[in-house]
């Protein structure tokens, strides 16, 4: 009530503006999550009573046959497995990468500082391309094996830079008190730089763990053959690419018999479900941690 | 040099002799730091700098498990190939057209939202809204391509249900059918994944602003939409500044998931993108030459592009990122 007395206090070029404002964000609002409730519903309701159309953002016959056809297809649990696996190796060599080169090159004293932090920036300027990338990783015999999802994105240079940004913010006169106490540089930084770092850590894993999550290309472009290396962005994408009309090459041999028990409709909006949802159970949490990296980095670069 | 007394070379050389036993000694104090840094620096150089290595490949008759010295060299053949090629030209318009779109959209979306989100002074709305707005950014381009297809399909799509029950068409329009919508389609999808995300940069340059300034303005008696032109947005150009020299070093390297991922056979007069045509006409026919003459082309254009942006913003705004 009281905030409704003060609004209507105010010149009718401020009311004016008020309501300009709060439109937009209902606009947004509804634009953003409109089409998650959406595919959500779809996901939950009888195959064949979608295709009747007209759902908003609740099923009309709530079921979960859906998913449960989804999760009795073997590729699907295969990628479930692979991707699980991919973002936690990724994130851990990931992490530790970028803090081990964050703390070496936020070391005033250290030799090779400037040589490092030039051929670490250079790589965010300059790359060689699809095909020459694509050629290097054949001849390093990395086709079709788990490690070319983990391997060749270890080294960030975008990472290493804003963890980098952070540990500059520590005082120098912890490391040196620590020196007294007659630790090295190995025992300074898993005692005392790490444990401070936290908050960039908690940004830099998660922006790790949501780029091993969603990738798909590399399965695509390097496992493509390989069922067992199959993840479920890449079951997803063969999935949605499906039907659309060019993409018979992609379409999953088992896949095509899941579709016939329920509609494609269904198992596309299941397993988008599927894989949407450890996304949206984390990322709410480390808000404060990834706007602060972000402007961290920002700053810096 | 050579008549140079002999007395006088000999300081010289002991003090570099001096020198290097102190690099040494030092190296040996900072053997952890060597330790953390050097093997990802060689990671760096074999997965980031290697493939540079591999742009000679272009001008090889490229012939895949045979040595390097073995191969024919042929020097610009593929480039006078790839220039040649009429679906080129083709591919290099609708890459400057989705890239020009994406970075005016991309750039005057999320500052308008930016400021927007600045002006609402309820802290548990205004989070609310954040939150949510972030959400497109971390969900994967496969995901988005499959949602944007759903909510634009002719069939249950709830774009066309709010046409058709507006009256503004009579009958569903295919959208993923219509070449001339695939800009537009992309365009808007990017939009969509990334504004949110994107204001969180600006918002906090805005939050950098000096109080006083708005203050100020208060006492002056300007507007809420006079101080957003005043102060707002020239508190903010030092970052817009910087953020649009780096796009436009990306024009050219846009990617090609959206295009990938959205595009179909019906529409690829207007999907197909230059990593897309390396992808398809390169590696997909073997073709490795042909395709890494489209990489290097790529990445020649980008840094042109970036060094060029970099400095007309330099002379005429002062604003640089070098």
């Amino acid at each position: 009530m009281q905030a409704i007395r003060r609004f209507a206090g105010r010149p009718w070029s401020d009311q004016l503006f008020e309501l300009v404002v709060y439109f937009i964000l209902i606009v947004v609002t509804v634009v953003t999550l409109y089409p998650f409730l959406n595919v959500l519903a779809i996901s939950l309701n009888d195959s064949t009573d979608s295709v009747r159309g007209g759902l908003t953002i609740y099923p009309r016959v709530p079921t979960f046959k859906n998913y449960e056809t989804i999760f009795a297809f073997g590729g699907l649990i295969t990628g479930l497995k692979i991707s699980v696996l991919r973002t936690v190796v990724g994130t851990v060599l990931g992490l530790v990468s970028a803090s081990m080169l964050a703390f070496t090159i936020s070391r005033a004293d250290f030799q090779g500082r400037r040589f490092v932090s030039a051929f670490l920036a250079l790589t965010m300027y300059v790359s060689g391309g699809l095909i020459p990338f694509y050629i290097l990783i054949r001849d390093l015999n990395m086709m079709n094996t788990f490690a070319v999802y983990v391997l060749p994105g270890l080294v960030s240079a975008f990472n290493v830079f804003i963890i980098r940004s952070f540990i500059d913010g520590i005082p120098y006169a912890l490391q040196e008190s620590a020196k007294l106490d007659g630790a090295n540089d190995w025992t300074i930084f898993w005692r005392v730089i790490l444990p401070l770092t936290k908050p960039a850590l908690a940004t830099i894993a998660l922006f790790l763990a949501v780029g091993q999550w969603n990738a798909w290309f590399d399965t695509y472009l390097y496992n493509g053959s390989d069922e067992k290396l199959t993840t479920l962005q890449f079951e997803l994408m063969k999935v949605l690419q499906s039907t659309t009309t060019n993409a018979d090459q992609f379409r999953g041999r088992n896949m095509t018999e899941v579709m016939r028990q329920i509609s494609p409709e269904s198992v596309k909006m299941a397993i988008t479900i599927v894989v949407t949802v450890p996304i949206l159970v984390v990322y709410p949490f480390l808000q404060k941690y990834f706007v602060k990296g972000m402007t961290l980095g920002a700053v810096k670069s | 040099m050579r008549s140079m007394p002999a007395s006088q070379e000999r300081p010289l050389e002991s003090a570099s002799r001096k020198k290097g036993g102190v690099f040494w000694k030092t190296f040996f104090q900072q053997r952890y730091l060597y330790l953390m840094s050097v093997p990802f620096v060689l990671w760096a150089f074999v997965f980031s700098y290697l493939p540079l290595w591999g742009w000679t490949v272009a001008f090889q008759k490229f012939k895949p498990g045979i040595a390097f010295g073995d191969q024919k060299w042929v020097g610009l053949q593929y480039f006078r190939e790839l220039f040649a090629d009429e679906q080129f030209y083709r591919v290099l318009r609708n890459t400057l057209a989705m890239s020009t779109m994406g970075l005016v959209a991309g750039f005057v979306v999320p500052i308008v939202f930016a400021v927007v989100l600045n002006e609402v002074r309820a802290m548990p709305v205004k989070r609310f809204v954040q939150t949510v707005s972030y959400l497109p950014h971390f969900v994967s381009w496969v995901v988005v391509a499959g949602i944007v297809t759903k909510m634009l399909s002719t069939e249950g799509g709830v774009i066309n249900e709010i046409l058709v029950s507006l009256h503004i068409v009579d009958e569903p329009i295919q959208f993923m059918a219509r070449g001339g919508l695939f800009w537009y389609i992309v365009t808007a999808s990017d939009v969509w994944k990334e504004m949110g995300w994107n204001t969180i940069i600006y918002l906090a340059a805005i939050a950098g602003i000096g109080p006083d300034l708005y203050e100020a303005a208060k006492v002056d008696g300007a507007s809420r939409l006079r101080q957003i032109w005043h102060i707002t947005l020239p508190g903010i150009r030092p970052t817009i500044v910087v953020l649009l020299i780096m796009s436009i070093g990306h024009l050219v390297g846009i990617g090609f998931e959206k295009q990938f991922l959205l595009g179909n056979p019906l529409v690829s007069d207007y999907s197909q993108v230059l990593d897309l045509y390396a992808l398809n006409y390169g590696l997909g026919l073997g073709r490795f030459s042909f395709g890494t003459a489209i990489n290097i082309f790529n990445s020649v254009i980008s840094v042109f592009l970036l060094l060029v942006a970099n400095g007309i913003f330099k002379r005429t705004t002062k604003e640089s990122i070098f």
